[in-house]
């Protein structure tokens, strides 16, 4: 497959939007502005939670911890989305959507930005990025590492 | 408590049009009721439990069961998308070998086709507790299927032309139902040449979107004895969910892992034994992922299972949605199990169209998948049978 077209040169940064910040998720996104990415790990069993919540998912604890995290991490899958998005994306396609693995663990939906979309692979080393929603926080996307 | 046999498949209905512009959601929800009924020989009267899901406009089976004249004492509202017609007729069973109810109506209508909102629509979602961390990348449906597509492919070698087999397949059924919305027969090169949605799937790898609906009637078995009509046996059942575990997230398998051998066990029957399968297709990877998960193959060699025509009626290996299913048929309300259960009732009673009939189906099951196999979904499984076991 061949395909150049850079992801979101042309059409700006990808959309953000406002997040939903609950008593829950509030660190989670105060970190986002200050361009960190802390989660929610488990005091009990060691879990790191993806997405942040208040009670361990697997032993129920409410013994949480926010911890942050390295930023660093690979890409687990991807796709290149060409159409079947809502209308403010449109502009911005193709877009590559993915899952990327933390180093940490957690396999998190995201996009990697600011890369030529046909070196997108899996494994490809990857770092968090930031983009500013306007709201006080940032959407936590990826790019190349070293990019 | 077993189930087993304890509940008919008495009734079924496919609503015969892809496009409905002048008639509302409720509307066509009642017309395949009544369609159902009438092919059980039972009438609204009858009914006394209603099953509906995320589709059903409004307040759900409350306005429905009001709209429709009613009169029941037992509801289900499950919702677990595309699966959830699956999962009620397995409720519905349930409740029938407890000695709750005797006749369960079960109905799915919508009209995306002609412009009407997805079941739930957003506002349905935005208030999840992972919305926020998933809403800002612009992943359609597609393009989570696309991932698991690319993470089987990595895994396990699995190939585009692979995913492609089950297009062909379908679209070979579907040449011979002429209410199907795409009819014509499509080869593997055809769909490659399609084009690129989401890497790596094509136009030809997704299910149509269309207007329509379908009704089930599931009978206790002293209702079934009273009926003229060939009833089908409900033999096993199972249903699951998985979702993203925290961060642990599996592209490659599906909750069928968990509701295929729930249900194969109490049917007490293998996969080798199943006659025809129904399986939900909402992407051709769907359906490589579903044949693996369910025990059709070893995980990884779904590749390999799809070729040389395996799925193609009736004398492929395993024929399969042999109405053209979602890819090519019918996928009313965005939503393929309650079309599933239909089909795999019609090969049963011998009823499919005579090209691809299977010779002496005996035993079929019929899956359902809903959500996103991204995400989170629900799996459902049910097999059943010719003939009642007495
Ligand atoms: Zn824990």
């Amino acid at each position: 497959m061949t395909d150049t077209t850079p992801t979101t040169d042309g059409a700006g940064p990808l959309p953000t939007g406002e997040p939903w910040v609950t008593h829950e998720t509030k660190p989670y996104w105060d970190a986002t502005a200050e361009g960190r990415l802390d989660l929610p790990c488990c005091t009990v069993c060691d879990l790191v939670i993806w997405y942040p919540r208040a009670i361990c998912p697997d032993c129920h604890t409410s013994e949480v911890e926010w911890r942050t995290m390295s930023g660093r991490g690979t890409v687990h899958s991807f796709t290149i989305t060409r159409a079947g998005v809502s209308r403010k994306w449109r502009e911005h396609l193709p877009i590559v959507v993915a899952y990327v693995q933390l180093e940490e663990g957690p396999i998190v939906l995201t996009n990697i930005v600011d890369v030529d979309p046909a070196t997108v692979a899996i494994d490809m080393a990857v770092t968090a990025v930031f983009h500013d929603t306007g709201h006080g926080n940032a959407i936590l996307r990826f790019t190349a590492t070293g990019s | 408590m077993t189930t087993s046999g304890a509940a008919h498949i008495a009734g079924v209905y496919e609503h015969p049009l892809r496009s409905i512009p002048d008639k509302t959601v409720p509307q066509i929800h009642a017309e395949v009721a009544i369609g159902a009924l009438a092919d059980a020989g039972l009438t609204m009267a009858d009914v006394d439990a209603y099953y509906s899901a995320g589709d059903a406009p409004g307040f759900g089976a409350l306005s429905m069961i009001d709209y429709l004249g009613l009169d029941v004492h037992h509801v289900d509202d499950t919702e677990t998308g595309g699966s959830s017609y699956l999962v009620h007729v397995r409720h519905a069973a349930q409740a029938i070998a407890a000695g709750h109810i005797d006749v369960a109506l079960i109905t799915l209508a919508g009209n995306p086709r002609s412009g009407g909102s997805g079941p739930g629509g957003s506002a349905r979602f935005a208030d999840a507790p992972e919305a926020s961390f998933e809403n800002f990348f612009g992943m359609g449906i597609i393009s989570g299927y696309a991932m698991a597509a690319r993470r089987h492919m990595y895994e396990f070698g699995t190939t585009s032309a692979d995913l492609a087999e089950i297009k062909v397949a379908a679209s070979t059924h579907a040449q011979h139902n002429p209410d199907a919305f795409l009819r014509d027969v499509v080869t593997v090169d055809q769909v490659l040449e399609s084009r690129l949605i989401s890497d790596p799937l094509h136009l030809l790898d997704a299910c149509v979107v269309t207007d329509g609906g379908g009704a089930l009637v599931v009978v206790s078995e002293d209702v079934a004895r009273q009926l003229d009509r060939h009833t089908i046996p409900v033999l096993g059942g199972g249903e699951a969910i998985k979702g993203t575990r925290a961060g642990r997230v599996d592209l490659t398998h599906t909750a069928a892992v968990v509701s295929g051998p729930a249900a194969f066990a109490e049917a007490g029957v293998t996969p080798a034994d199943i006659d025809y399968a129904s399986i939900y297709d909402s992407f051709t990877i769907t359906v490589l992922v579903t044949l693996e998960d369910l025990g059709f193959c070893e995980k990884g060699k779904g590749g390999e299972f799809v070729r040389d025509g395996a799925l193609q009626a009736p004398f492929g290996r395993l024929p399969f949605n042999t109405d053209g299913g979602g890819l090519c048929n019918n996928h009313p309300a965005n939503r393929g199990g309650m079309t599933k259960v239909i089909e795999a009732v019609r090969q049963l009673r011998g009823e499919a169209h005579p090209a691809v009939q299977v010779p002496d189906c005996e035993l079929a099951l019929a899956h359902g998948t809903g959500g996103s196999m991204a995400t989170r979904l629900g799996s459902a499984t049910l097999i059943l049978g010719r003939e009642a076991r007495r």
